[in-house]
């Protein structure tokens, strides 16, 4: 009988309860859609069963190229994710939950939101989190739009060195309102911090900054944020948690707000999503932050309890008045952030820290020993760098993609002049004997 | 139970990482460095398996309790699901924006243009974008689609405002008013949709979209939305449908057939996809070919080969929802989800979600109060209001629920019925469970005359009471110090 043998009923049961219901048949429960309305057709495909599912769904990912070495970043990282954290997040009861509304049987949930907003906390060397928004690029958007409503101004100032993508998800976050977005042209991988002193007035809601920016370039930005609170705005800082195992936290930089992709945490590459974006900012902006946050609170007994707080900022009660419409965040992807960072833990992320700053060092060292290439910046880099290649950088990846190597990201498309430039990634995973397979094809490709 | 922070010990490892093979890099200066490490917890890995997996078994979910949780569409998940998805963990988003790089992607662009035609079928829509990453999310992307439509054509100082009725998801008045418009809010009529007189009145030339549930929240179809989009159409404004409650009417009717041009879809709804504690989601948006030029960039085209390609240089775009190409994960168990199910299986999803619905309905209209008594579609809205003249609120009701085992239904939503309690069982629910929970509520309205205290007590058998929530508004404690 059943199509979906997810639908249980057998039609006993069926007749039972259309009788219960004291109508003939289930057509007439849709009655109250005017015929003229019906759909006049519905051409899906006819269904079938978990296991033919699951083989076309092998045949579609065997569609893509397997087994790519990446030197691309970007945004999203491969870096290794710890088996605990599949198998924990993977328990139903954590998957199959709703977003926590009744606290007394969502305990599990709400306390691992309250862990990860430690976590971040703890991270970024700030105050508050919220329970994770959707991913890095609208987190900046966020940040943002939490400056314009704290300064009451209506203009944002953006380094280019700032995530093209990132930057772009900003502008369709604000092309609507009447806000200005002020980029600031790169200077050698570098934010001209000429350009930024001369943008600052009393307009100025917020600056956003990324470190390491997107040319891997790392910088120490403590010094602006004085300047940038004397203008009255906020200083939003864009951070790599990785790298925040041993780089100088954004709280320590003195940044307002900081905001992320957590991918890096946890999650796999998984073609763009799902991961999480975070979102940590200094106590006093709590009350617009977006999105939810958790609170630890006592029972009726005095039992130390977790509940989603200071609700009055959100959607569902304040409607059109809410400090952000975000409902569902990313709340699993968030957990298997959690499970990560308690997996490798404080010694650890400094070490996975180190380890991919090594690697690229390495791989820095390897490839500007090639006639041709040079790196671009001459500040320090994490774990990815810009090289300044001899030939266009875009043909030299399409050369390298077909020996199964993802190179880097080409500049010439996001960057005015930048077509010999290319950014290349290398965390724990790329091991010294793909560096050195990588520095021979590129120096294969350059020579062509 | 302890924070893992509290099962920290100094110096306790929780996993190995691999060797080094590469020598050691020359330090960073030091004004570049943290001067202390972040304070992670430092726990073995049993230690981690034991607090996450008992923090786990803190929860109610699908998986071990019915959860029928009105406007979420709780429905089973099938676990052929989660190991489709996992088939494409390695692929790394960027390769598709190489140059030439799409040539290296051509089964998940595929899967994602595929998905789209799918969805665009079921919505009576033309093209439909997988950028957006939640529900909410889709609709701020539906809205500012909109409102590029409206600018191109030179109208963005004239229109202004978006109408919703006032039974509305709090998200659509939200999302119109992130993207800049006012919001015009329409009373409910008594016969459940919003007021047809009040809605002529609210509208005008200045009005840029109307945004409509339907199925509304209250459950039921609205049998005049051809006229309304008629007359939002008269008035150059656009229909906005919001997607939470196509789990009703797949195969029995489509958005785009009945004058909607813009539709969001929450693929962890209606398509089967877990809800993860509160996401990921994702929220496609569908829409009718005037608005095509405005979509999200990258678009996922296929030329007359065959072949998927990005296309980026599209000036009318809005630009870009998200960095890469949506919540791909989740847009995998959806379409796993779909082609699984099939077209009688998609139909059978909505009859049964109706059927159980209407069922639980009947089954508790001589308990509680149902302020709109009709044929509802996949949910029902009842009133605790009987039980409020003996000081009993739906809260308490709901509180007896978790005792008995049960995940409470949605409630005070929607905002317009008082003291709300609204039943989603879904289609995957079993009949003899559905009996089972009536019995409780049947139970618990019992209980409202007999014993008032019980129900103002619940719960007592989950490891904490009720708790304080006034206490945790006030003091912010959202971050474990030390």
């Amino acid at each position: 009988m059943s199509d979906s043998h997810y639908c249980p009923h057998t039609p006993e049961e069926i007749a039972a309860m259309l009788a219960a219901i004291g109508v003939a048949g289930i057509e007439e429960l849709f009655s109250p859609i005017p015929a003229e309305l019906r759909a006049k057709s519905f051409n899906l495909p006819a269904g079938m069963s978990e296991f033919e599912t699951y083989a076309r769904m092998q045949a579609i990912a065997a569609d893509n190229t397997q087994g790519m070495t990446n030197f691309i970043g970007g945004g999203f990282y491969d870096h290794i994710i710890p088996s605990v954290v599949d198998h924990l997040s993977g328990r139903s009861e954590f998957y199959t939950a709703y977003t926590p509304y009744q606290p007394e049987c969502s305990q599990g949930t709400l306390q691992a939101l309250f862990e990860y907003q430690t976590a971040i906390c703890r991270l970024t060397g700030l105050d508050v989190s919220n329970a994770s928004l959707y991913d890095g690029g609208t987190a900046c958007a966020e940040a943002a739009m939490m400056a314009l409503r704290v300064t009451g101004r209506n203009k944002i100032v953006v380094d280019g060195c700032v995530s093209p993508f990132s930057r772009q998800v900003l502008k369709t976050y604000l092309f609507n309102l009447d806000v200005e977005v002020i980029e600031i042209a790169p200077q050698k991988g570098q934010l001209d911090r000429g350009a930024l002193a001369s943008l600052l007035d009393d307009s100025v809601a917020a600056v956003l900054l990324q470190n390491p920016n997107f040319f891997g370039t790392v910088e120490d930005f403590t010094t602006l944020a004085d300047q940038v609170h004397d203008a009255g705005a906020l200083l939003i800082g864009s951070v790599y948690p990785i790298a925040l195992g041993i780089l100088k936290s954004p709280g320590e930089v003195g940044i307002d707000i900081a905001v992320g992709d957590g991918q890096s945490l946890g999650n796999p590459l998984s073609f763009g999503g799902p991961s999480f974006g975070f979102i940590a900012a200094k106590k006093t902006l709590i009350r617009n932050m977006p999105g939810r946050i958790v609170g630890e609170t006592v029972d009726r007994n005095g039992t130390r309890g977790y509940v989603l707080t200071l609700q009055a900022r959100e959607q569902h009660i304040k409607r059109h008045k809410a400090t952000s419409n975000i409902c569902s965040n990313q709340g699993l992807c968030a957990l298997r952030g959690l499970i990560f960072l308690s997996s490798v833990g404080k010694e650890g992320l400094a070490d996975l820290a180190r380890l991919n700053r090594d690697k690229a060092e390495y791989a820095k060292a390897q490839l500007t020993s090639i006639p041709g290439v040079a790196v671009l910046q001459s500040a320090a880099t994490f774990n990815e760098f810009t090289l300044y290649l001899s030939k266009n950088a875009a043909a030299v990846v399409g050369l390298l993609l077909d020996k199964g190597i993802a190179a880097g990201v080409p500049l010439g498309e996001y960057y005015e002049g930048a077509e010999n430039c290319l950014v290349v990634t290398v965390t724990e995973k790329r091991t010294r004997k793909e560096i050195d397979l990588f520095a021979r094809e590129l120096e294969v490709a350059l020579c062509n | 139970m302890q924070l893992i922070y509290e099962l920290s010990v100094p110096g306790r490892r929780g996993i190995k990482l691999p060797a080094s093979d590469v020598p050691s890099a020359a330090v960073l200066p030091e004004e570049l460095l943290r001067r202390e490490q972040a304070g992670l917890a430092e726990v073995s890995e049993l230690d981690l398996v034991r607090h996450f997996t008992n923090l786990s078994r803190r929860n109610f979910s699908v998986d071990t309790n019915f959860y029928p949780l009105g406007s979420c569409t709780m429905k089973y998940n099938a676990k052929v699901l989660e190991n489709a998805a996992a088939l494409f963990a390695p692929f790394h988003p960027m390769t598709a924006l190489l140059p030439g790089g799409a040539d290296f992607c051509q089964g998940t662009l595929g899967m994602l243009y595929d998905l789209g035609q799918l969805l665009a079928d079921i919505t009576g829509m033309d093209e439909v974008t997988t950028q957006p990453l939640a529900g909410a999310q889709g609709e701020m992307t539906g809205i500012m689609l909109i409102a590029a439509y409206h600018a191109s054509r030179g109208n963005k100082a004239k229109k202004k405002y978006v109408v919703v009725p006032d039974s509305s998801h709090g998200t659509n008045p939200a999302s119109a008013a992130i993207v800049g418009y006012e919001i015009i809010t329409v009373p409910t009529a008594p016969y459940g949709d919003m007021d047809l007189e009040l809605f002529k009145k609210a509208m005008s030339d200045e009005v840029a979209a109307v945004m409509m549930t339907c199925p509304n929240t209250l459950g039921l179809f609205n049998p005049h939305i051809k006229e309304i989009s008629d007359i939002a159409h008269s008035h150059d404004a656009l229909m906005y449908y919001d997607g939470a409650n196509l789990n009703a009417i797949m195969g029995k009717v489509k958005p785009g057939d009945v004058g909607f041009d813009v539709i969001h879809v929450n693929l962890h709804k209606t398509f089967g996809t877990p809800h993860g504690g509160g996401g990921p989601g994702s929220g496609p948006v569908g829409v009718k070919k005037a608005l095509i030029p405005f979509l999200p960039q990258p678009r996922i085209v296929m030329d007359d080969d065959g072949k998927l390609l990005l296309e980026t240089a599209n000036k009318g775009s809005i630009g870009r929802t998200a960095n890469f190409f949506g919540n791909f994960g989740v847009m995998a168990k959806a379409y796993a989800y779909i082609i699984m199910l099939g077209r009688e299986g998609l139909i059978q999803v909505s009859e049964q979600a109706v059927l159980n619905a209407n069922y639980i309905k009947e089954k508790l209209k001589p308990y509680y109060d149902l302020p709109y008594d009709m044929t509802c579609m996949h949910e029902c809205v009842f009133s605790a209001s009987k039980q409020l003249e003996h000081g009993v609120h739906a809260i308490d009701i709901a509180k007896f629920l978790i005792d008995k085992g049960y995940h409470p239904p949605t409630v005070y939503f929607p905002m317009i019925v008082k003291e709300a309690i609204m039943i989603e069982p879904t289609e995957t629910e079993s009949k003899a469970t559905m009996d089972a929970f009536i019995a409780v509520m049947i139970e618990a309205a019992q209980a409202a005359i007999s014993n008032p205290r019980a129900l103002h007590d619940a719960p007592l058998t989950m490891p904490i009471s009720r708790l304080d929530e006034t206490k945790a508004a006030r003091e912010q404690n959202v971050c474990c110090s030390g």
